[in-house]
């Protein structure tokens, strides 16, 4: 992990990596896919229960890009290490991206099954407002002309987030809910049927790679930016 | 402790006698609540059903948007480096700061935000709870709106970034102080008070830590 930090390095192992790392993402989507297409429709819901293997995937990954970006911000802060400013400000359009994503999937379904493309219930507000802050610190991140400041800046915010993202959520839990608990990670196990939870690992774990892939692409694609910008304005390319 | 009293009574000073200092963002809530009911209607059982939302979103706005001098002018001139040699640290800076701004925003705020309740036709008992929401909820917006207003410091042109950054981080006021005095309006028991009170103490404490940080980053240091 430590080795990893020097951007030599970093480039290396994850180009051996990146070719068999993109092969699992496509193989998982091919099964998570043709799994989500083939299940039998819901006894109530229908057709329309397969749009939650897009939905509820991406919305685990939402959460969990905004955790490795916080993570990524508290290393850059105090490590102020260079990979890790790098690493956090490539992982928040990314984390904005399948917030939108969970966001469109969930008003998509909503409309049968609710009746409304949008309701202003605690969960989906909360997720629009993970959708702003990511925004924000993708914001904050350009408006700053000053690399490293932009980068110390963002983290900063994403950190402030992270404390603050469990109390807006059970703010907004507490101010009203209509969408459903938790019924994966629950006690007393998970109150959805077999048939359903594999595609649903699987998707999970096709998002998972997915946006593994991606963030280390646009890694190593700022690493090699910033190489190349170091050899022009050293006048040796 | 006397510097502290010191900045806290400099910025104060300034709040009040420079221009587009404190006054403006008064008459910025007090414009906001009344353009409300021109879009709305003049109808008053729905502006007392609606007005601890308005009035809430609209005092947040004129707080936020009164921050982005926070820390800018002193960046601008010299003096915030000059501050950041001084034996207070910014951490403490950070706090006064936070301080003066709530003395000569929040609280005229919520002053006001009280006559305009009575305007909206608020029920006496909501009102009071109203400003008494008012009161605790605002010093949370002026914490962390500090928060953003150093992270933005050196960004020319930074006006509309401060406030993006820095409203869904204060959704928990919000959701709280409405919250309060819709359940009073529904005859409901509420903790909606004392949450707000908790979400008020956590930013209070640690938000001068994060906007030293950004004050830090910003200087350089």
């Amino acid at each position: 992990m430590l080795q990893l930090g020097n951007p030599r390095r970093f480039l290396d192992v994850t180009g051996k990596l990146l070719p068999w790392l993109a092969a699992a993402t496509a193989v998982l989507f091919a099964v998570g896919l043709w799994l989500a297409l083939n299940v039998p429709p819901d006894y109530q819901q229908g057709d329309s229960v397969r749009i939650m293997f897009l939905h509820v995937p991406a919305a685990w990954v939402a959460m969990m890009a905004y955790g490795l970006m916080a993570f990524a911000g508290a290393t850059a802060l105090v490590g102020r290490h260079p990979l890790a400013d790098i690493a956090l400000k490539t992982a928040a359009p990314l984390g904005a991206v399948f917030t939108a994503l969970g966001l469109v999937t969930g008003s998509l379904w909503g409309r049968p099954m609710w009746g409304a493309f949008w309701v202003w219930d605690g969960r989906l507000t909360s997720f629009l407002l993970l959708l702003f802050l990511y925004l924000g610190i993708i914001a904050l991140g350009n408006a700053i002309e000053d690399e490293v400041r932009a980068a110390r800046a963002a983290a900063v915010l994403a950190i402030v987030g992270a404390v603050n993202l469990p109390i807006i959520h059970f703010s907004v839990q507490w101010w009203t809910t209509l969408h459903q608990g938790a019924s994966i990670l629950r006690q007393g196990g998970p109150a959805i049927a077999p048939v359903f939870l594999w595609p649903l690992a699987i998707m999970a774990l096709a998002y998972t790679a997915l946006f593994m892939t991606l963030w280390i692409v646009r890694i190593r694609t700022t690493i090699l930016e910033r190489k190349a910008a170091v050899l022009v304005a050293t006048g040796r390319a | 402790m006397s510097a502290l009293r010191t900045v806290i009574a400099r910025d104060l000073m300034l709040a009040v006698r420079a221009g587009g200092g404190a006054a403006l963002a008064l008459a910025f809530f007090a414009a906001v609540a009344t353009l409300v009911p021109l879009g709305i209607g003049p109808d008053l059982k729905l502006l007392a059903r609606i007005a601890a939302g308005v009035l809430w979103v609209a005092a947040v706005l004129a707080a936020l948007l009164s921050l982005d001098r926070l820390f800018q002018a002193d960046f601008e001139d010299g003096s915030l480096d000059l501050m950041a040699l001084a034996p207070l640290s910014l951490e403490a800076l950070a706090f006064a700061k936070i301080v003066a701004h709530w003395l000569s925003t929040g609280l005229p705020l919520t002053v006001i935000g009280a006559l305009l309740a009575v305007a909206y036709g608020l029920p006496a008992a909501a009102t009071g709870t109203l400003v008494l929401a008012l009161l605790i909820g605002t010093p949370a917006v002026s914490a962390i709106g500090g928060i953003g207003a150093a992270l933005t410091l050196s960004i020319r042109r930074g006006g509309l970034i401060l406030p993006f950054i820095v409203l869904p981080l204060v959704a928990p006021v919000v959701i709280f102080g409405a919250g309060a005095v819709a359940a009073v309006l529904d005859g409901l028991q509420s903790g909606a008070l004392l949450f707000l009170a908790a979400f008020s103490l956590l930013a209070v404490a640690l938000a001068p830590f994060a906007a030293a940080a950004g004050v830090r980053l910003n200087l350089g240091a």
